[in-house]
């Protein structure tokens, strides 16, 4: 690891001094558990002159979570997410989703926006200085070219790692962000925007492993909610090299529900695969089926056509897209059979 | 920027002028002298130089000094006490739980939050709290049972003396 780059740090005390001391220093990053940013800066990757410390701000700290809703905070803990009883009751794949990041002191320190906002992931991009140096950098850093896919032509395919994200997407989360322009609700399928694709030019909509949020100049998440649908259950789970602290291959978060031998309603979602976790589309072509052989075929054709299988890690690309299908189809069994019973 | 950072240390109270850009880490070992915290990956990956905040394990490497004003830092030298070993030194120490030791204070530390809010872990829950630590040395085996020793010893409230090194 590199020795510190000089910055000072901005102790925040609310969401209006967060937007304050953005203004006054562009280049500047926020932090609370620090467990993605500080490797980063400790590795060269990024180098703020001014980080501003949102842990203590009291607004970011909200949790709730009932039989209708939940809220969360961006500087809650992931250890605080997944030992909350209301959490754990109504929005399993959250609990789930939060309990297994990394390990458990790094769940102490990293935050729910931390998590959200996790900077995508690749074997040629979080490495020290002298090693991305020695290959010239890639196209995520000042490189020019991407080391996964050399013939990608300008296109970055770091992959999002994200746990909570695919979690919150099942139940259909909204972002709340804030900004020199003030406050705006969207949906959370909406902050990712990594679709890496070489044939449309990016935008605001469209970008790819290194251009990953869709947050607009100091922009900064401040919660995530969802609503609960009655009947809904849900789920979460991961394949990693080791079961702590590691990055997933692939995780996998699932909500269904039944209608006696049949799904009623069913979304899965990755991470650990693409630039953006993916919400995976045509899942409603299984209403009202039942999860049988064909069900199984028409789920692992879904997997196979959206997720993708770039090398950005040790294992080959094809076993990740082997592992993302296995887990869902491992999961989807799982919750309709629990469905069953409840 | 230079900040004077009051900080509970040990129990003890301290005012030491430190830079913001100085990592929790360094303050113990540079600043102060504490070097019983090790610099492990230096990367978050390792759990080496686990110590608490207000009594919860975090990751020194990681943690910015300067975010800790008038929190409450325990370090492993804060673990013994009257040069009696805690329990979970002990334990340690008595099933050798150690082998080149560099791991060792991170899993101490880990392993002595664990004691505070669970005193009769089951070997699952030993596995998770200490999930955050890496050693390459013991395969874990010696290092489980050297928890739920230490479990053992501190429901009999039993703290040890123990030889200095080189007295032996």
């Amino acid at each position: 690891m590199d020795v510190l780059p000089n910055f000072s740090v901005t102790h925040a005390a609310s969401i209006d001094d967060i937007v304050r001391a953005r203004a006054a220093a562009p280049d500047s990053r926020l932090i609370a558990g620090g467990t993605d940013l500080m490797v980063n800066i400790r590795r060269g990757i990024v180098a703020p002159s001014v980080l501003i410390d949102v842990s203590q701000v009291a607004e970011l700290r909200t949790i709730r979570a009932d039989a209708d809703a939940i809220e969360l905070g961006a500087a809650v803990t992931l250890a605080e997410v997944a030992a909350h009883p209301g959490v754990q009751q109504h929005f399993a794949s959250v609990a789930e989703a939060a309990g297994s990041i990394a390990g458990p002191t790094h769940r102490n320190m990293g935050t729910v926006g931390g998590n959200l906002c996790l900077d995508t992931r690749c074997i040629f991009y979080n490495q020290s200085e002298w090693w991305r140096g020695a290959i010239n950098h890639c196209l995520k850093t000042t490189g020019a070219i991407c080391h996964v896919a050399p013939k990608s032509r300008g296109v970055c395919f770091a992959t999002f790692s994200g746990d909570l994200a695919p979690a919150l997407l099942v139940h259909g989360a909204e972002v709340e962000v804030g900004g020199p322009a003030g406050r705006r609700i969207f949906p959370l399928e909406r902050l990712y925007i990594g679709h890496a694709r070489q044939d449309r030019p990016f935008s605001e909509t469209l970008g790819d492993g290194k251009s990953y949020l869709g947050l607009r100049p100091r922009e900064f998440v401040i919660a995530v909610r969802a609503g609960r649908t009655p009947g809904l259950i849900s789920g979460y789970d991961k394949i990693r090299i080791r079961r702590s602290i590691e990055y997933p291959v692939a995780g996998v978060a699932v909500a269904l529900r039944r209608d006696g031998p049949a799904f009623a309603d069913l979304r899965i979602a990755f991470t650990g695969t693409n630039p953006r976790p993916v919400l995976l589309a045509g899942t409603e072509t299984l209403r009202g089926r039942s999860f049988d052989e064909e069900s199984r075929d028409r789920l692992e054709a879904l997997v196979r056509d959206q997720v993708m299988s770039m090398k950005t890690t040790f294992t080959p690309g094809h076993y990740r897209r082997r592992v993302a299908s296995v887990l869902a189809r491992r999961s989807v069994a799982r919750l309709f059979e629990r469905g069953e019973s409840d | 920027m230079t900040r004077v950072l009051e900080i509970e240390l040990n129990g003890e109270r301290r005012a030491d002028p430190i830079e913001d850009n100085l990592l929790l880490l360094d303050y113990l070992r540079e600043t102060v002298g504490l070097t019983g915290t090790k610099t492990g990956c230096d990367g978050g990956e390792c759990g080496a130089c686990t110590v608490l905040v207000d009594g919860v394990p975090r990751l020194s490497c990681l943690t910015l000094a300067c975010s800790l004003v008038h929190r409450r830092v325990e370090t492993v030298e804060g673990a013994g006490a009257d040069g009696m070993l805690s329990a979970v030194q002990r334990g340690f120490h008595e099933k050798l739980g150690a082998q080149c030791g560099y791991c060792t204070p991170g899993f101490v530390v880990a392993a002595t939050a664990l004691l505070r809010w669970n005193a009769d872990p089951t070997d699952d829950e030993i596995r998770a709290a200490l999930g955050s630590n890496i050693c390459r040395c013991t395969g874990y085996v010696k290092i489980i049972e050297a928890v739920r020793h230490a479990a053992a010893l501190q429901s009999k409230g039993v703290r040890a003396r123990v030889a200095r090194p080189g007295s032996c």
